[in-house]
C-alpha cells in the first residue's frame, strides 16, 4: 500500500493525524498509556479545566442510553494551577506533542485568568475554551447560548493569550451558525463543535432521575448525525478551521466529518467502551482511505460543502 | 519512546460454562488470559450485546486460565448476559481496580458479604489461606433461594455463617446479627456487599477493615470521572482508586 498522507494543521500546529480524544473522555492522558504508545495520537484534549478545583457532581454521574451515555460530571478537575503543575507534566512524560487545553469557566474573569495561566504552559499547543459545558448550573451554558456572551469572553480571553484559540460551541442552540459567526467575529482561531447535548433518563422503578444533576450531557454514536449536520452547517459559513466531535467511533466516521468540514476530529465516548478506539481508528485510516481514493486527508476537508 | 509495547487489558475470552446457581444469580465461567489480574477483588468491565456501556463485574475465583463471573440478574445487560452461550466470546476489560489488600497486618481475618458482593470474597478467602490465615466467613441474603457460595468457602474448610433477612436459613436478620450472634475471634474485616451494610459494620466493628463499593460506571479504568468519591484523602475514582477503601478513608454522610 502506498503511503497515505494523514497529516493536517490547525493554525500552524501540525497534526500527524487528525485524530484527537476528546476532552473528559481521556482523562489528563497518561493513564491511557497503559493501553497503547499514546504518540500516535494527533494530539490530546484533557479534561476540562477551572481556575479553581471543583468537585463536581454528586453521583450517580452516569445513565446509559441507546447508542451513548449521559454524563453529569459537573467539570471535576482540580483547577488550572494544579494542571499546570502536575497534571501537564504527568503526560509530557508519556505524550510528546502539543495538548489541547480545554478550559471553562462561570465567569469572563475566570475564562481570561485560566487561560492565562495555561497559555504559559508549554505543553499546550491550542485552547479550546468550552463555553458548552451543560453539566453546571449558571455555569458554561449561558456563554454559549448568546452570540453576545461568547463575542465578550473571546474578545477578553484573545488579549491574555499567545496560543491558537479554539471556541467548542454548543449544540443545545436555535442557530449554531450565528453563535460560530459571533466566535469567528470576536477573533476566534478556530472551533469546535459539538459538545454534549442536554438529556435525561429516568428510572422507571425508582421514577426517579438516573443522575443525581437530575440532567446531563447525551454523547455517544447516537449524536453523530447531529454533530455532521452542525459542522457542515458552520464550516459553510466560517474561515477559521474546524474541530469536529460527536459521536465519533470509526475511520469512515472520521473521513466523514472531514468531509462536512472539519479539519480535525475529535472521539469522545468511544474511549470509555473501547481504550483502544483512538488507536483502531488511526490504523484503520490508510485502508480506509484507499478504499475512498484519498492520497491525502486535508483533501478532502468540506468536500461535502456547497461549492 | 515509540513502539512501546501494549499493556493489553482489553481481552477476549471464550464462554465455558453460563448457568443458574441460585434465584437470581448466575455463574459465567470465561477462558482466557488472567495474567492482568494481581489481587482478588480485581473486576471486569464486560460488554453486553446491544448496549453500549460495558457492565463492572468482581472476579469471584481465577483458576490458571480460567475466570469466573458471578451475577445477579438485575437489569437489561445482566439479562442479555445470561444468554451467553459456551462457545461465545465475551469481550473484556482485564486487570481493573485495586483489589483487596492482603499486605494488611492479620491474623484472623474476617469476610463479610452481602447477597452478590460475596462473589469477589471467595478468591479472597482462596489467597488469604494460601497464606495460611484461616478467614471466618459471614454471608447475608435476603432469602434461602438466594444463598450462594455456602458450599465453596466450607469447602475450603472455612467457619461460614449464614444470616437471611427472612430467617429461611442461618440466622435470621442481617450480617451484623450474625456476627453478634456467633461472636467471631478477629482482628480486621474485609467487605463487600450493599451500602447499608457497609456502613453498618463500618459502626459496629471495632477493628480496622476495608471496604469495596460500587457505583454506576462509564469507563471503569480512570478516564471519565463518573465514579468519583469523596475520602478522607481526596476524591478518588472508585475504578481505578478502588473499588476497595480503608475503612478509615471513608466518610459517611
Ligand atoms: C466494581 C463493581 C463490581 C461489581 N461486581 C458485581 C458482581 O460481582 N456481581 C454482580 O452481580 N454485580 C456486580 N456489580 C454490579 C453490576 O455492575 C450491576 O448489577 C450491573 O451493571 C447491572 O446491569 P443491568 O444492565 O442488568 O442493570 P440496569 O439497571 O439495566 O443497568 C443500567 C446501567 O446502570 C448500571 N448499574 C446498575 N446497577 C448498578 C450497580 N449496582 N453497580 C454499578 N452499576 C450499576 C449498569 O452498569 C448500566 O450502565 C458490580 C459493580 C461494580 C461497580
Ligand atoms: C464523561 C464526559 C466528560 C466530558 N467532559 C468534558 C469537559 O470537561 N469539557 C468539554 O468541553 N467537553 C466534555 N465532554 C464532551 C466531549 O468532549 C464531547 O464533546 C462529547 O462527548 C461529544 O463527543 P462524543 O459523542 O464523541 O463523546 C465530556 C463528555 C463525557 C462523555
Ligand atoms: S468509571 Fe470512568 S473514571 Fe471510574
Amino acid at each position: 500500500m502506498e503511503m497515505r498522507d494523514t497529516s493536517v494543521s490547525l493554525s500552524g500546529v501540525r497534526l500527524d493525524n487528525p485524530v484527537i480524544p476528546a476532552s473528559g473522555c481521556f482523562g489528563f492522558g497518561y493513564v491511557m498509556s497503559e493501553y497503547y504508545d499514546l504518540d500516535i495520537l494527533g494530539s490530546i484534549s484533557i479534561k476540562g479545566t477551572t481556575l479553581s478545583p471543583r468537585a463536581g457532581n454528586p453521583l450517580p454521574r452516569v445513565a446509559e442510553c441507546p447508542d451513548g451515555l449521559i454524563n453529569s460530571v459537573g467539570l471535576q478537575n482540580p483547577g488550572v494551577h494544579k494542571v499546570v503543575s502536575e497534571e501537564l507534566p504527568k503526560l509530557r512524560k508519556v505524550f510528546h506533542k502539543p495538548v489541547v487545553a480545554n478550559i471553562s469557566g462561570f465567569s469572563v474573569d475566570e475564562y481570561v485568568e485560566a487561560c492565562r495561566v495555561i497559555d504559559g504552559a508549554e505543553e499546550v499547543g491550542i485552547i479550546e475554551l468550552n463555553v458548552s459545558c451543560p453539566n453546571v448550573h449558571g455555569g458554561g451554558m449561558s456563554f454559549g447560548t448568546q452570540p453576545e456572551s461568547v463575542a465578550e469572553v473571546v474578545k477578553a480571553v484573545k488579549e491574555v493569550v499567545t496560543k491558537p484559540l479554539y471556541v467548542k460551541l454548543t449544540p443545545n442552540v436555535t442557530d449554531i451558525v450565528k453563535i460560530a459567526c459571533a466566535a469567528e467575529d470576536a477573533g476566534a482561531d478556530g472551533l469546535c463543535l459539538i459538545n454534549t447535548l442536554l438529556g435525561m433518563r429516568i428510572d422507571t422503578k425508582t421514577r426517579r432521575p438516573v443522575v443525581a444533576n437530575k440532567v446531563g450531557g447525551f454523547s455517544g454514536p447516537a449524536i453523530f448525525p447531529v454533530a455532521v449536520r452542525m459542522i457542515w452547517q458552520v464550516a459553510s459559513a466560517v474561515n477559521i478551521p474546524v474541530i469536529g466531535c460527536g459521536g465519533v467511533s470509526t475511520a469512515d466516521n472520521v473521513i466523514e466529518m472531514m468531509m462536512a468540514g472539519a479539519t480535525a476530529v475529535e472521539v469522545g465516548s468511544a474511549n470509555l467502551v473501547n481504550p483502544y478506539a483512538c488507536k483502531d481508528i488511526i490504523e484503520a485510516l490508510p485502508s480506509r482511505m484507499e478504499k475512498l481514493g484519498i492520497a491525502s486527508l486535508s483533501d478532502i476537508i468540506g468536500a461535502a460543502l456547497p461549492r | 519512546m515509540k513502539m512501546k509495547a501494549d499493556r493489553h487489558k482489553h481481552r477476549f475470552f471464550r464462554v465455558v460454562s453460563n448457568r443458574k446457581v441460585a434465584a437470581k444469580t448466575w455463574e459465567l465461567a470465561l477462558e482466557g488470559d488472567t495474567s492482568d489480574f494481581t489481587a482478588p477483588g480485581q473486576f471486569v468491565n464486560i460488554a453486553v450485546a446491544g448496549k453500549y456501556l460495558r457492565r463492572p463485574i468482581s472476579v469471584c475465583d481465577i483458576s490458571g486460565s480460567r475466570l469466573t463471573l458471578l451475577y445477579d440478574v438485575v437489569g437489561e445487560g445482566t439479562e442479555v448476559m445470561s444468554e451467553m452461550k459456551p462457545g461465545d466470546t465475551a469481550d473484556v476489560l482485564t486487570g481493573l481496580g485495586n483489589g483487596f489488600n492482603l499486605a494488611v497486618k492479620t491474623e484472623k481475618p474476617l469476610l463479610v458479604g452481602g447477597g452478590i458482593g460475596c462473589a469477589p470474597l471467595l478468591m479472597l478467602a482462596r489467597s488469604l489461606c494460601r497464606e495460611g490465615k484461616r478467614p471466618v466467613v459471614v454471608l447475608g441474603f435476603n432469602t434461602a433461594a438466594d444463598v450462594v457460595l455456602k458450599k465453596e468457602f466450607e469447602d475450603m474448610g472455612l467457619d461460614v455463617y449464614v444470616s437471611t433477612a427472612d430467617g429461611s436459613e442461618g440466622t435470621r436478620g442481617f450480617v451484623t446479627d450474625a456476627i453478634a450472634e456467633k461472636n467471631p475471634d478477629f482482628d480486621y474485616f474485609y467487605t463487600c456487599g450493599p451500602l447499608p451494610m457497609l456502613r453498618a459494620l463500618c459502626e459496629r466493628l471495632a477493628q480496622p477493615g476495608e471496604l469495596s463499593l460500587e457505583s454506576r460506571m462509564a469507563c471503569g479504568f480512570g478516564i471519565c470521572m463518573c465514579c468519583v468519591l469523596e475520602t478522607r484523602s481526596g476524591l478518588k475514582g472508585i475504578c481505578k482508586a478502588g473499588p476497595v477503601f480503608p475503612k478509615d478513608e471513608l466518610i459517611w454522610k
